[in-house]
């Protein structure tokens, strides 16, 4: 039988020095969600979990008093819609936290260990991307900061290497008239994953469209960032024609694969539909709304 | 979207009995402990001293097994035991089942259990380990070397009956009404039902509509994993605990199996967790037994879901076309069909079931139906809830639906039309006794679901369909055995394990045929030891054959005990009678209770028992109605109301009716809308997840309304029919056709998921711009 050890350091630097004695063997353990289930189907072979949750740097939730907010990497998903105060900043994220498994799950689950799990369709990831996050880690070599779009490199892949976890994750303060949402496809309505899953957050001047960043998961081998789609925004009257231009841009990026989730063609379409509908549910909360989480 | 749900149960009755238990809603024997959590499933067994099994399976859909080397395995520390196929008996040419369960060449059942020569689907089991806890068990089964020789694989049944497939079998040849092609093949068996003359009745048709379906694989989804726990007694004797829908099938298929007695093998059976037809057979039992054997411990087995999914027996996707003609007034004039079934890696799929039910609602003198039992490289398909006809009438059905668009009739009174009735000769035979399709039409004419409007808001796409289902029902094999306590209450003794609330629906009709309190009854499902044969829990047979049973039971303990009373009273047995559950003779009078007393401390033991076999199957029948709303730009279908209507003979137990209406309903969704085995271009399949594998959640389907219809089947002391199985049938027609009516395109592939739907929604776009 595999031994399996069990850390539960209370500093970055522990942590950082037991990872970087293991190497590969060694994983961060936030809620298990992904981790354990992952073992325990021998998708991974992780030997020393270092329990993330004893760490204060990891469990920090607070928005601060520049108005950016800081986020522990394993912070759990209903700490965060328990929140009110980031909770209002950060919509799209909500939207995430709130449709992750179940109840039971969104109890356990963290942001950051979504993010590093680093699944294409992972709902957490589109909207830290539109929220502008950026992944504060940690390494034997010191600090370093990665824009969340930049983290993922490929399925299951990141830019973490051997002996560095995530911190935490700093989201900036929404300029004002900002809003944003995400939703996801899934051919249930609950306990799924998303076929494709689309975040968007909008800043409006007025019935203008000031500044706007799109993202979409489960179409490619990261959760994509598409920057044109929020550029070709800016300066437009908000309202359908707008939002039909930058959905057509998200179906374009979106290089989806055939499987027992969904095909091509459908993501492909799907990439333009939820695009729409977060574009819409952006706006709404931009002026104010009430938009619903929904998939 | 909110789905608004609504609470109704409605029955409506065409007899005028009226019971004093049957038909009312105590609570349920078991609902204590399974509410509590006390209730025992078959992985809460343990033995003292027991191991832990494990089993190395094949990561192929295909291939030879040229060796296997488990000396790593052996070497491990902590294992007891390695088995492969030879630590089995050599099956020859026998049969199993012997009477006890369904025959067929033990080399095909056998080999399922552990493969022979050949893996034939990914996740076959090739070898197994017993060691001294799950985790040393699952890395010694890990360590066992199988050195394949790697052949194509054969997936779809139409590609498995092409010149030249690839053959799973090479001793395997077609057959024929008893006669065995000369070629080998894929194909085991073809079946003909012919009645009437077909050219005849489509010559005479105004309208003809001929359509192909596919259908994928799916699985029951039962909740409970399979379990098995084996000890060997020091004289030979084999016990065996399992949950399974049938201890006496399980009995057979160990003994035959392992080349033991039968008279060795006790199967003693545990709650069970959900079986739907799929726990009617052995997986685990005859290699823990096995393990057992070879270690001299006894050894516990559970089985993962992954491999649930990859190596139990899903039920068969496959291929139906379906012709129907009919004249100009709206009578059916033919029907033909065709279907090819996915058997798996083994024969015997459920495609003759299919061919008899793809007509079954209509009056018919003019059919033709061929059916095909195809081996492929997947798991060794089984039964689930009225095997074989969901896929059947889904095509049937929806072919009707067009029939009647064609015509400009309307669907309900088309079928109170063409309806099949008493006397009306079913293909395959025989003629139906009193039935009640035509009751439950004009149920669902008078429902209020029927008689309200859908709703259609700007822009929304919403439609309504209705389908009918027919399922056998069956006989077969029961037991009961009652015994009088001194307190006046009864123990019965019953054979069926208990998948759908069958020990109250039991013990309904025994505490009716004497008087006596529900309460008074205590139902048990005993051991092969302890209860006479009795057959599998399946075919929506128990409350009726059991029940018949029991009723036989209660009117045999009712003799014994006017002969004890005569005894005590001496006086002529004769001379007593036996009314509101009292005995009286010459002024003398004792209770049921009283009597029971008396018995008792006159040293009189009052054993009733009955074994029965009724003939008279209580066909089921079922109309449902559906209403749907599609979105048209993802292609989601979302169930708004769902109105299952059925003919339950007599309603013994109403919730679990109630219960089963909806069970199976749900299932037919899920079934319809996202559940399907999806493989790789290697045969292996990827989505062995209850995540990947979609049933439907709460959250996915409405409230299912029901409305009971009573139409008393007379071969049944209480008017029982089978309630099980014929909920599933009508779903994914009824669906389909409401998804037509909403968007007005037929969808003829299961599953009708998001994707599927929205590739034709897109198709339509593309050619009426181009």
């Amino acid at each position: 039988m595999h031994a399996i050890s069990y850390a539960a350091p209370t500093t970055v630097a522990d942590a950082v020095s037991i990872l970087a004695e293991h190497g590969a063997n060694a994983r961060m353990l936030a809620g298990g969600t992904d981790l354990i289930v992952q073992v325990r189907e021998k998708l991974r072979d992780t030997t020393v979990f270092v329990d993330a949750k004893h760490i204060p740097d990891l469990m920090q939730l607070s928005v601060n008093a520049d108005g950016s907010a800081t986020l522990g990497a394993a912070v759990a998903c209903h700490q965060i819609y328990g929140d009110d105060a980031f909770s209002a900043q950060y919509p799209a994220l909500v939207d995430a936290c709130q449709i992750i498994g179940s109840t039971g799950i969104q109890g356990r689950a963290s942001v950051g260990g979504n993010l590093c799990n680093s699944g294409p369709a992972g709902d957490t990831i589109p909207p830290l991307i539109v929220h502008g996050a950026v992944a504060n880690i940690a390494g034997a070599n010191g600090g370093r900061t990665v824009a969340v779009e930049d983290f993922c490199t490929g399925p299951s892949q990141n830019v973490l290497g051997d002996g560095e976890l995530l911190v935490s994750l700093t989201l900036p303060k929404p300029a004002a008239g900002s809003g944003s949402h995400y939703l996801r496809f899934i051919p249930r309505n609950e306990m799924d994953i998303a076929e494709v899953g689309a975040g968007a957050a909008v800043t409006l001047d007025g019935d203008t469209i000031a500044a706007a960043r799109i993202s979409i998961g489960a179409v490619a081998p990261t959760p994509l960032f598409v920057a044109e789609a929020g550029e070709a925004l800016i300066g437009q009257t908000a309202g359908e024609a707008a939002y039909e231009i930058a959905a057509n841009i998200a179906r374009d990026a979106a290089t989806p694969i055939n499987d027992m989730r969904g095909t091509i063609a459908h993501r492909k379409h799907l990439s333009f539909v939820l695009t729409q509908r977060a574009l819409r549910g952006a706006v709404a909360r931009a002026r104010g709304m009430e938009v619903g989480h929904g998939h | 979207m909110a789905v608004e749900t609504r609470e109704e149960a409605v029955t409506i009755k065409h007899h005028s009995v009226d019971y004093s238990v049957v038909g009312t809603r105590p609570i349920r024997h078991d609902g204590v402990d399974k509410v509590t959590g006390a209730a025992r499933y078959g992985a809460d067994v343990s033995q003292p001293g027991q191991i832990y099994g494990a089993v190395t399976r094949s990561p192929h859909a295909h291939a030879r097994i040229r060796s296997i080397d488990t000396s790593k395995a052996e070497a491990l520390p902590g294992v007891h035991a390695v088995i492969t196929s030879a630590d089995l008996a050599d099956p020859g040419e026998k049969v199993t089942g012997g009477g006890e369960a369904t025959a067929v060449p033990l080399k095909h059942k056998s080999g399922n259990v552990m493969a022979r020569g050949k893996a034939l689907y990914h996740g076959h089991a090739v070898a197994a380990v017993a060691a001294i806890d799950a985790h040393t068990a699952g890395e010694a089964a890990a360590l066992i070397d199988v050195d394949y020789e790697v052949l194509p694989p054969v997936m779809d049944v139409l590609e498995a009956m092409k010149p030249g497939a690839t053959l799973l079998h090479d001793d395997l040849h077609t057959d024929i009404a008893g006669e065995a092609s000369a070629e080998p093949s894929n194909v085991a068996a073809k079946f003909l039902f012919e009645e009437g003359d077909v050219e005849a009745g489509f010559a005479e048709a105004a309208v003809v509509v001929e359509r192909e379906f596919t259908f994928a694989t799916v699985h029951q989804g039962y909740i409970e994993n399979h379990n098995a726990l084996a000890l060997w007694h020091g004289d030979g004797e084999l016990t065996v605990w399992c949950s399974s829908q049938g201890h006496f099938t399980i009995r057979a298929e160990v003994a035959d199996i392992l080349d033991v007695p039968i008279s060795k093998v006790k199967v003693i059976p545990t709650e069970i967790g959900g079986g739907f037809g799929g726990k009617t057979t052995c997986y685990l039992e005859p290699l823990a037994a096995a393990l057992a054997r070879k270690a001299g411990r006894p050894v516990k087995m559970t089985m993962a879901r992954a491999d649930i999914l990859k190596a139990t027996g899903p039920t068969p996707g496959g291929y139906v076309r379906v012709k129907m003609g009919v004249d100009s007034d709206g009578k059916l004039t033919a029907g033909e069909a065709y279907m090819a079934f996915e058997a798996g890696g083994y024969p015997g799929s459920v495609v003759a079931a299919g061919c008899m039910c793809v007509f079954a609602p209509y009056n018919l003198t003019n059919v033709k139906i061929e059916g095909d039992d195809v081996v492929v490289n997947r798991p060794k398909t089984h039964a689930y809830r009225a095997p074989g006809a969901t896929q059947a009438e889904f095509a049937s059905e929806t072919v009707v639906d067009e029939i009647c668009e064609q015509l400009g009739i309307d669907v309900l009174d088309f079928r109170t039309l063409n309806s099949a009735e008493e006397g009306t000769w079913r293909a395959g035979g025989p003629a139906y006794g009193r039935i009640g399709h035509k009751e439950c039409v004009e149920a669902a004419r008078g429902s209020e679901h029927w008689n309200s409007t859908l709703e259609k808001p700007a822009g929304t796409y919403r439609g309504r369909g209705v389908a009918s289902g027919f399922w056998f029902n069956i006989g077969f094999t029961s037991s009961a055995i009652a015994r009088l306590n001194p307190d006046g209450t009864v123990t019965l003794l019953e054979g069926s394990p208990d998948i759908g609330g069958t020990r109250s629906s039991i013990a309904m009709q025994f505490a009716e045929t004497l008087g006596i309190g529900f309460d008074d009854v205590i139902p048990m499902v005993v051991d092969t030891d302890s209860v006479g044969y009795t057959d599998v829990t399946g075919g929506s047979r128990v409350t009726f054959a059991t029940g018949y049973a029991a009723h036989e039971a209660a009117n045999d303990m009712r003799k014994q005990m006017i002969e004890g009373m005569a005894d005590v009273w001496d006086v002529a047995a004769d001379s007593i009678t036996y009314e509101n559950a009292t005995f009286t003779a010459n002024g003398e009078s004792a209770t049921f209770k009283e009597a029971a007393h008396l018995l008792n401390e006159d040293t009189q033991q009052i054993i009733g028992k009955a074994t029965v076999t009724p003939e008279k199957e209580g066909n089921a029948f079922a109309v449902h109605i559906a209403d749907v709303e599609v979105d048209v730009e993802t292609g989601k279908v979302t169930v708004l109301r769902y109105t299952a209507i059925q003919d339950a003979g007599v309603a013994i137990y109403p919730p679990y009716v109630e219960g089963q209406m909806q069970g199976g309903a749900v299932q037919g969704i899920g079934w319809a809308f996202n559940e399907e085995y999806f493989y790789d271009d290697d045969g292996r399949l990827r989505n062995a997840t209850l995540l990947d594998y979609r049933m439907p959640t709460t959250l996915d389907v409405p409230m299912i309304e029901t409305i009971i219809v009573e139409v008393p089947h007379p071969g049944s002391p209480f008017g029982v029919r089978g309630v099980g199985e014929v909920p599933i049938v009508p779903p994914p027609a009824a669906l389909a056709i409401a998804i037509y009516d909403a968007v007005g395109i037929r969808y003829r592939d299961l599953p009708m998921s998001p994707h599927r739907v929205y590739a034709e929604l897109a198709a339509r776009q593309n050619g009426a711009e181009a």
